[in-house]
């Protein structure tokens, strides 16, 4: 890639890789190297997942303060994940495991949030601050039901949800992750194809139309496509709400062009960067173990405090 | 009679108030005017203690505001000033009622009831005393803060643009029952004023600000002449004298 | 009596009488009062819990009502400005740092860890533009998430976890005489709050509205304040938070009543009572013999009341 600054983030990356892959690594090396691999692949994924969709998303919704999963895209993943053991029973919700069981989540995940943004444009468009609220508290609901049907689950099937319940990247099934993978790069390569319209898309929903694009067809894709990749991420990893605004507001900043053949891939890289600088830091050198989901909470957190309280808004 | 002497305000570096000595002579109306930003809103602020005083001195008759105990003033004074808004849900009953919150403070007796009653007939609000402060128009929540001042039933009211959001006929009504109640009730009157023909039609002396001193003040026949608010105002403002009244023509 | 208050006492009764009749144990209401095991049973157990339902419920809605008039903004309560989180805060430090304190010191310490985390809020609301109401609850939302991530991380280094869930979590199973006690504290200071009902709703004029009427803001803001950090603490120390009852109970209230606190707190602690305990008897029904904490059941339904009142037909933010 000719740019610079793509390709100082993505050295980086590489160097960030590498540390995490080798660094204080001894002894019979094959068999942690290979879960090295695996978290760092996990990582490297849900990084790109993240980061991609919630430009997407900000593209299309015109703010730079609200993403999926402050909106509760991510909570509502787990909470049709307790519903459909729920409905199903642990044993038929363990037996639908592997690409079934993925593609039914994701089916499931694009339709409902496909409903949950018809409802809060519906009723909160040219109200910015409605709609963040609403959002918010539509996760906040999320959160809650499906802490009720966890409860109305038998407890002994409980702890079949409870390992997709919090953000943790000590344990990725290699399955699950070939499967993220693949659902990942076909998802990725549609957005590709539309990042030029999506240029055209941030101008907003007027100026999109006067320039001959089908914008409310195209707005309907890409948060389809969205939720596609919300769901693979919280499949793999659990929910990280505020990754995203992280991840997102330093693309703007790094590569200051509208343009998203540039935004996207920085995007990526940057999301890879802070996961995988995170994770190492936090394994290798504080010997803490998955609190880093808790970090970013924190620190995203700021960011969104400093962003609504009127840092930069739009 | 309110006695301000030395008054000066500064917020920040800007100096809202300079060196500003004046009385308000009791009884009958006090009008303030003056174009934007010429510190009247600060002043009355100030007068009322809504604001702390920085430097100078308030008296009101003969208390002065900054050391009386602020319940002891709410019994001498009543100030309302323009309105943002109220996020509490109150009928208007309530609010008035709360008018007399300074003479009882919690245990109403027949003469606060009493007062209440009056402050809302004054204001045409009995039938409306039911009725939520939110599901009332801008005017009629107007007439409700009023109300509550005017329940009060002290000697001061101050009164901070109160014709704000009303319309000819109540806005005249407003002014009709201020008149009477200097009159008859011996009630004294300050009130910041925009529309100079109100000023000039129900007032009894004038108070005129300029950049935080005082230009002029004294009766409206007087002082309300074309090339004093034309200097005021800075544009050329005419008066015309109709029905023995100074009135103000813009378009001179 | 008023009418919405008579209402409320008769809805309560019922709900009295169902939950010292519902639990694990399967005694019948006649047995209660004439068996020795029953009698045991309901002075222990089942009056104990139905007390703390009660008291929880009624103190944290006046909590509510009181912050929303000193905020001077319908969507804020304890848990969505901090409150709650800072409470539990300073509930983990000195577990952490002082585990031999007796209760009434660590009560002591979470409310003001509680006041602080208020007064932080404060602080930044402070340089909201008051032309936008809805920003109010949003930057309190986050705050409470931030301070909650910190609570977390510092309970996960301290492997304390399991305490921040059971303070998170609003739950009635396990009170018994003996163990519940403070929160009769806590509606007491809720009932002494009464006394400043007047000026807690002249404090919700505003404040220039207030001084007109020769009202001490500053001393009426801080006892309202105090009132709320010591009611959040000693609820989130003895059964855990219970979210939203702050928020949704005032609300309802004052779309039928007003907000003259004179006259709306005793209906709207009854209705916190009332609602909390309903919900403490649903979990005890919904997944017999198992239980669902109340603080989950309100939570979810809390939410989409709050969802209704943002987006519901009437589309007032004051």
């Amino acid at each position: 890639m000719p740019d610079r600054r793509l390709t100082i983030l993505g050295l980086g990356l590489l160097a960030a890789c590498a540390f995490f892959l080798f660094w204080g690594l001894k002894g019979p090396a094959g068999f942690i190297l290979e879960l090295r691999a695996t978290k760092l692949a996990a990582l490297l994924l849900v990084g790109a997942a993240v980061g991609i969709s919630t430009v997407v998303f900000q593209t299309v919704t015109g703010n730079r303060i609200l993403t999926p999963s402050i909106m509760g895209f991510d909570s509502l993943f787990l909470l049709v994940q307790s519903l459909m053991v729920l409905t199903m029973g642990g044993l038929g919700y363990v037996m639908t495991d592997g690409p079934a069981k993925f593609l039914l989540d994701t089916g499931l995940m694009m339709a409902a949030s496909l409903m949950l943004f018809t409802l809060l444009m519906g009723r909160g468009r040219g109200d910015l601050h409605r709609m963040i609220l609403a959002g918010v508290i539509i996760g906040l609901f999320f959160r809650s039901m499906t802490a009720f049907v966890l409860r109305l689950i038998d407890p002994s099937e409980f702890s079949v949800v409870q390992q997709v319940m919090f953000a943790s990247f000590g344990a990725v099934d290699t399955t699950q992750l070939a499967i993220a993978a693949v659902l990942f790069l076909a998802v990725f390569a549609a957005i590709w194809k539309l990042a030029p319209a999506l240029d055209i898309v941030a101008l907003g929903r007027d100026s999109a139309v006067g320039l001959g694009l089908r914008y409310d067809r195209l707005a309907m894709v890409l948060l389809l496509l969205v939720s596609a990749l919300v769901a693979v991420s919280t499949a793999l990893v659990g929910p990280i709400s505020f990754l995203g605004l992280l991840v997102a507001a330093l693309a703007h900043e790094v590569v200051k062009t509208p343009r998203h053949v540039l935004l996207l891939p920085a995007a990526a890289l940057i999301a890879g960067l802070v996961l995988v600088i995170g994770q190492g830091v936090f394994e290798r050198l504080l010997g803490l173990q998955s609190t880093l989901a808790v970090i970013i909470e924190f620190f995203g957190g700021l960011l969104f405090l400093y962003l609504v309280m009127g840092g930069r808004r739009r | 009679m309110i006695t301000v002497r030395n008054l000066s305000h500064r917020i920040g570096s800007a100096e809202i108030l300079h060196d500003l000595s004046l009385d308000f002579p009791k009884d009958g109306i006090t009008a303030i005017i003056g174009p934007n930003g010429a510190g009247k809103s600060t002043l009355m602020g100030l007068m009322a203690r809504l604001v702390p005083i920085q430097t100078g001195k308030v008296e009101i008759d003969g208390h002065c505001v900054a050391k009386t105990r602020t319940e002891a003033l709410a019994r001498r004074m009543a100030i309302v000033t323009q309105r943002v808004g109220v996020a509490s849900r109150l009928r208007v009953g309530d609010l008035v009622g709360f008018g007399r919150w300074p003479h009882h403070h919690g245990r109403p007796r027949d003469e606060d009831h009493a007062a209440v009653e009056r402050a809302l007939a004054a204001f045409d609000l009995t039938e409306l005393r039911d009725r939520f402060l939110d599901e009332l128009s801008g005017g009629q929540n107007q007439r409700a803060f009023i109300a509550m001042g005017l329940a009060q039933e002290t000697d001061w009211l101050l009164l901070d643009e109160p014709l704000n959001n009303l319309d000819m006929y109540h806005a005249r009504a407003l002014m009709a029952r201020i008149h009477a109640l200097s009159r008859e009730g011996g009630r004294s009157v300050v009130m910041v004023v925009h529309d100079i023909n109100y000023a000039a039609a129900w007032a009894d002396h004038i108070v005129a600000l300029e950049n935080g001193r005082l230009a002029f003040e004294g009766a409206p026949r007087e002082v309300l002449t074309a090339e004093r608010l034309s200097r005021l105002f800075g544009m050329e403002i005419g008066v015309e004298e109709i029905g023995g009244r100074p009135t103000v023509l813009h378009h001179a | 009596m008023s009418r919405p208050l008579l209402l409320t006492c008769l809805a309560l009764a019922g709900l009295v009488l169902a939950s010292v009749s519902i639990g694990a144990a399967s005694v019948s209401p006649w047995h209660l009062l004439s068996d020795p095991e029953g009698t045991k049973l309901l002075f222990l157990s089942r009056l104990p819990r139905t007390a703390a339902a009660m008291l929880s419920g009624a103190s944290m809605a006046v909590a509510g009502v009181i912050m929303q008039l000193l905020v001077r903004n319908r969507f804020v309560e304890p848990s969505t400005t901090g409150t709650v989180e800072a409470a539990m805060l300073g509930l983990l430090a000195v577990t952490m740092l002082a585990p031999g304190v007796p209760i009434l010191g660590k009560m002591g310490i979470s409310a003001a860890a509680a006041l602080l985390g208020m007064a932080g809020f404060l602080a930044l609301i402070r340089r909201l533009p008051p032309e936008e109401p809805l920003m109010v609850p949003l930057v309190g939302i986050i705050y409470s998430g931030i301070i909650g991530a910190g609570t977390t991380f510092v309970a996960y280094q301290a492997d304390l976890l399991q305490y921040l869930g059971t303070w998170m979590n609003g739950e009635f199973s396990g009170v018994l005489a003996g163990r519940y006690e403070l929160l009769w504290l806590a509606g007491l200071v809720a009932g002494l709050a009464y006394l400043y009902a007047d000026r807690f709703t002249i404090a919700g004029l505003g404040e220039t509205a207030s001084i007109g009427l020769g009202l001490n803001y500053a001393q009426t803001l801080w006892i309202g304040l105090v009132t709320v950090s010591v009611v959040t603490a000693m609820v989130v120390v003895t059964v855990g938070a219970v979210p939203f009852v702050g928020l949704v109970v005032p609300n309802i209230v004052a779309r039928i009543m007003g907000d003259n606190l004179r006259a709306s707190l005793p209906v709207m602690a009854g209705m916190g009572a009332g609602l909390v305990l309903a919900s403490d008897v649903l979990g005890r029904i919904l997944r017999f013999p198992y239980e669902i904490p109340a603080g989950t059941i309100f939570g979810a339904v809390g939410a989409a009341v709050f969802l209704w009142l943002l987006l519901g037909p009437k589309r007032r933010a004051r």
